[in-house]
């Protein structure tokens, strides 16, 4: 199979161990009949702890200005609906940017 | 195609739309990203349609770039999706009554909104049918694929991404992801404690590392600080923007 290049095996195999993920968390943990309130209380948690990972060092490391928009956006997130929240972040980090 | 089949498809793809307008600048950025970082066309599209997970697959061209060795970029993809484990289980109990083969489709359609989809409307007590999942999965996988496509054909034309602040679009989508989840329980304190260990592990041992230790401190926190009490119950993302 020497027509495919690295990087297409890279790419198949992260896809596989990406499979995995998606496929592993029901193959192991359906094995239980009842979950641990621990463990159901840790399931719940999973979605705000793992997204939260993937913005807090880009608000903190990037610089002043992302700093502020980030703490900005947080603000608008809670009263206005998800897009507008992206889209309004945007533009003031584009505007800090500028200033700064 | 039955009536019920259809009728469950066009309420899913109903609830596509904003998670497919979301990811669409994204979507498009990794295309062209992509390529910038000596990926060919055919390489981006076929990263956006097996992998099909956008943070991941930005970690992994980032790395393309550079000399990394192949077993570190697939690491460090499976680092950043690592969380789909936790996904699995929690949809898995959504959706047991699925066949075999349509569990193995649905958990590769598993992506962050999908999750946040099945769970809010699994809460509110409505049917999780095959048809639903499809109609909420398979037009955000097509778009998905289409926008890599797109992004790194066209995507040369973008000069200069941080001009228009799109290298900060996506951390502000999971932020109001995140804000979206708001009124699960202990929420604040999982959020304070997942966002100090990412900041912590993203200072003192790097990046992608810190998506596993922030998570994993998260989820701790709420282990330990759980009500513990046998009638507890699942909280709903309630009012959920993410989910919108």
């Amino acid at each position: 199979m020497d027509g495919f290049s690295v990087n297409v095996w890279i790419i198949l195999a992260a896809a596989l161990a990406t499979y995995a993920t998606r496929i592993g968390g029901h193959l192991i943990l359906s094995r239980f009949e009842r979950l641990h309130p621990r463990v159901e209380a840790a399931l719940n948690a999973v979605p705000a702890a793992v997204l939260t990972t993937l913005f807090a060092p880009a608000a903190v490391f990037n610089g002043t200005a992302e700093a502020l928009t980030m703490a900005a956006a947080i603000l608008i997130g809670l009263r206005l609906p998800m897009l507008a929240t992206v889209f309004i972040g945007t533009a003031i980090v584009v505007a800090l940017r500028a200033l700064m | 195609m039955t009536v019920s089949f259809k009728r469950d498809f066009l309420a899913g793809m109903r609830q596509c739309v904003p998670v497919v307008v979301a990811a669409a600048p994204f979507g498009l950025l990794f295309g062209a990203l992509a390529v910038d970082n000596g990926l060919t066309v055919g390489e981006a599209v076929l990263m956006s349609a097996t992998i099909y997970a956008g943070a991941s697959q930005m970690v992994g061209i980032d790395l393309f770039n550079g000399s990394a060795a192949p077993w570190l970029i697939v690491l460090s993809i499976f680092a950043v999706n690592f969380r789909h484990v936790l996904y699995s289980a929690a949809v898995g109990r959504r959706i047991s009554h699925f066949s075999l083969w349509q569990k193995a489709v649905a958990f590769f359609l598993l992506i962050d909104p999908v999750y946040a989809e099945t769970e809010r409307r699994s809460e509110a007590g409505k049917s999780m049918t095959f048809a639903w999942y499809l109609g909420i999965g398979l037009p955000v996988y097509l778009s998905w694929v289409a926008e890599g496509y797109l992004g790194a054909v066209f995507g040369g034309l973008i000069e200069n991404p941080e001009e228009f602040g799109i290298d900060f679009l996506l951390p502000l989508y999971f932020m109001a992801l995140v804000l979206g989840f708001r009124s699960r329980k202990n929420w604040l304190p999982v959020v304070l404690a997942s966002a100090l260990g990412s900041i912590a592990g993203f200072h003192f041992i790097g990046s992608p590392w810190h998506v596993s230790i922030g998570a994993i401190i998260g989820i701790a926190v709420a282990a330990i600080i759980a009500d513990t009490r046998p009638t507890q119950n699942m909280k709903a993302p309630v009012g959920s923007e993410a989910s919108r």
